[in-house]
């Protein structure tokens, strides 16, 4: 079979691009190993924020003199630039939100106050990030319908094959990369369950959209949230994505200015989509920014991302599993995305993460936002370290380096 | 003094390592548990009192978290010893910092205090007061009981 090669990314030339690098802390080069909480800028992200407020910033879509045009053209075409970043069928069914927490609020909000009800289940997993699990667990409690976890086997990889246990599944949630063990999941196959099923698909993209290409239509998710922080977008910005049957027959979320087509004494009918769902002024500044982060990621390519940091994860996995007393959780490396969770016996990851950040390492110790999986782990908190198409092999040394020194001093 | 020491020093260390007052007192006069579920410090601390009622006789606890938790807690019993229970119950978090001695960011200050915030419960608990103010939200973070 015909393997079409990756181009390898640069990752010291990419460095270049992003600002933050040009300090020191501690007297070291920065290495940042905390991308999965929030990823760096690159200068061409930041240059296309200072230039919209420079040269176009006015408010959108009421305006009708040229500037106000201009902010409404910068605004529509990062709408478009997002549809096509995760190949939307429509930019009508891209909602720009805050993050994908406010995607996923939208949709258990906006969805799920109306569909479901006592004897429905509304089906998320023990891998799932806070913002899409206390959503609908919120919700499945207003609305009286039960509330499942699909497990975790003993590398941290979802048990697709217990779905069948479910009855009456209305809504099934769950991330397509796990923000703590960097697990990739199955999105395809979860949706073509959900189908058969007669459930929706919600799908949060939030840890894979910076890292995999994402192709919703490929996918077959009904929903699908993603965050501009983390895919070196400036914060405040993010999108959802859903299909326009079913954002069309779906309650507003916020109400306000915008969003509405009339508005009487008493009663408002609700504007076409996507602005039924963008109350109040937009984050202008923030989608120009988001868009000029998809350009960067589609010109260095989410193909050559994807393969450089399996490359770091599998070196980290390498040089971290050299070390005794140290677990490493989750699945191999051809199944995960860069992200590397452990744990050092005897030593809290507060003392592993301190001790690191005195080498101007830095990494991400506590839960994650992902209390129910640490709890299956048995553990409070772990030690994260998360990769990015910015990271070099020999900051993996400093990790592992610095981790030894954690051990020669608590342990 | 390089960073590593004014973060770490010895006496934290030593005082992790080797932790004075551990273990809970039987038949305790006052006793608290606490945890910081953001990083999953757990401490537990027991007292007891001497004939007047009032003489900390006795400091106790048992742990596990960072070092700066278990330090701190470690450092705290021998603060506390000997003292009356109505004086460490008003107790200014300055004074256990003072003996701590190094900087702390926010998110470590509540590694440092947790064990004094434990302690404070369990007196004020026994000695039926409230608990002032300032350590009531901390004691709702804490997770006290």
């Amino acid at each position: 079979m015909a393997v079409t090669p990756v181009a390898k990314l640069d990752a010291p030339k990419i460095r270049a691009d992003f600002p933050i690098f040009e300090q020191t802390f501690h007297g070291r080069p920065l290495a940042f190993l905390d991308s999965a909480a929030s990823s760096q800028k690159p200068r061409q992200v930041l240059d296309a924020m200072v230039h919209f407020y420079e040269t176009s910033y006015a408010n959108v879509h009421r305006g009708v003199y040229e500037l106000a045009e201009r902010a409404t053209a910068a605004l529509e075409e990062a709408r478009t630039k997002a549809c096509h970043f995760v190949n939307a069928p429509s930019s009508r069914e891209i909602v720009f939100v805050r993050n994908a927490t406010e995607a996923l609020n939208l949709v258990a909000y906006s969805w799920g106050m109306n569909n479901l009800g006592p004897g429905d289940t509304v089906l998320v997993t023990e891998l799932e990030h806070h913002s899409n699990y206390v959503p609908w667990q919120y919700v499945a409690g207003r609305t009286g319908a039960d509330f499942r976890m699909v497990p975790l086997d003993d590398a941290g990889e979802l048990r697709l094959d217990s779905l069948d246990e479910y009855e009456n599944v209305k809504v099934v949630a769950t991330g397509l990369v796990s923000n703590s063990l960097g697990t990739v999941n199955d999105g395809a196959r979860i949706a073509a369950w959900a189908h058969e099923h007669g459930a929706i698909y919600v799908c949060d993209a939030a840890q894979a959209a910076p890292h995999k290409r994402i192709d919703v239509q490929a996918i077959g998710c009904d929903f699908l949230a993603v965050s501009g922080h983390k895919m070196c977008g400036p914060s405040g910005i993010g999108f959802l994505w859903g299909r326009a049957e079913l954002l069309q027959a779906m309650e507003p979320f916020l109400l306000g200015g915008h969003m509405i087509r009339k508005v009487g004494r008493d009663a408002t009918t609700w504007g076409e989509l996507p602005h039924k769902f963008e109350a109040g002024t937009a984050p202008m500044a923030e989608a120009v920014g988001l868009g000029a982060a998809i350009d960067y990621l589609e010109e260095v390519g989410l193909e050559a991302i994807y393969a450089h940091e399996q490359e770091l994860a599998a070196y980290a996995i390498e040089k971290l599993g050299e070390i005794p007393g140290l677990t490493l959780y989750g699945p191999p490396p051809e199944r995960r995305a860069g992200i590397v969770s452990f744990n050092l016996e005897g030593v809290h990851p507060h003392d592993v993460a301190q001790i690191l950040d005195l080498d101007a390492v830095a990494i991400r110790a506590g839960h994650h936002c992902c209390q129910p999986l640490m709890s299956k782990l048995g553990v409070a908190a772990t030690n994260r370290a998360s990769f990015y198409l910015y990271t070099l092999p020999e900051e993996i040394d400093r990790l592992a380096a610095g981790v030894v020194r954690a051990k020669e001093i608590f342990a | 003094m390089s960073e590593f020491d004014q973060l770490y020093r010895e006496v934290i260390l030593d005082h992790y390592k080797n932790p004075r007052g551990h273990g809970l007192i039987a038949d305790a006069d006052a006793e608290a548990e606490g945890q910081n579920p953001l990083c999953g410090d757990e401490v537990a601390v027991s007292v007891r009192f001497g004939a007047d009622g009032d003489t900390i006789d006795d400091v106790g606890f048992e742990g596990r978290g960072c070092a700066i938790s278990q330090a701190a807690t470690s450092m705290l019993t021998e603060l506390v010893k000997g003292r009356k229970a109505s004086e460490v119950a008003a107790l200014p978090k300055e004074e256990l910092l003072d003996e701590i001695g190094i900087p702390l960011t926010p998110v470590r200050l509540k590694c440092a205090i947790l064990g004094l915030g434990v302690l404070k419960v369990a007196l004020h608990r026994a000695k039926g007061t409230p608990l002032p103010d300032e350590w009531r939200s901390l004691a709702e973070d804490f997770q006290l009981g």
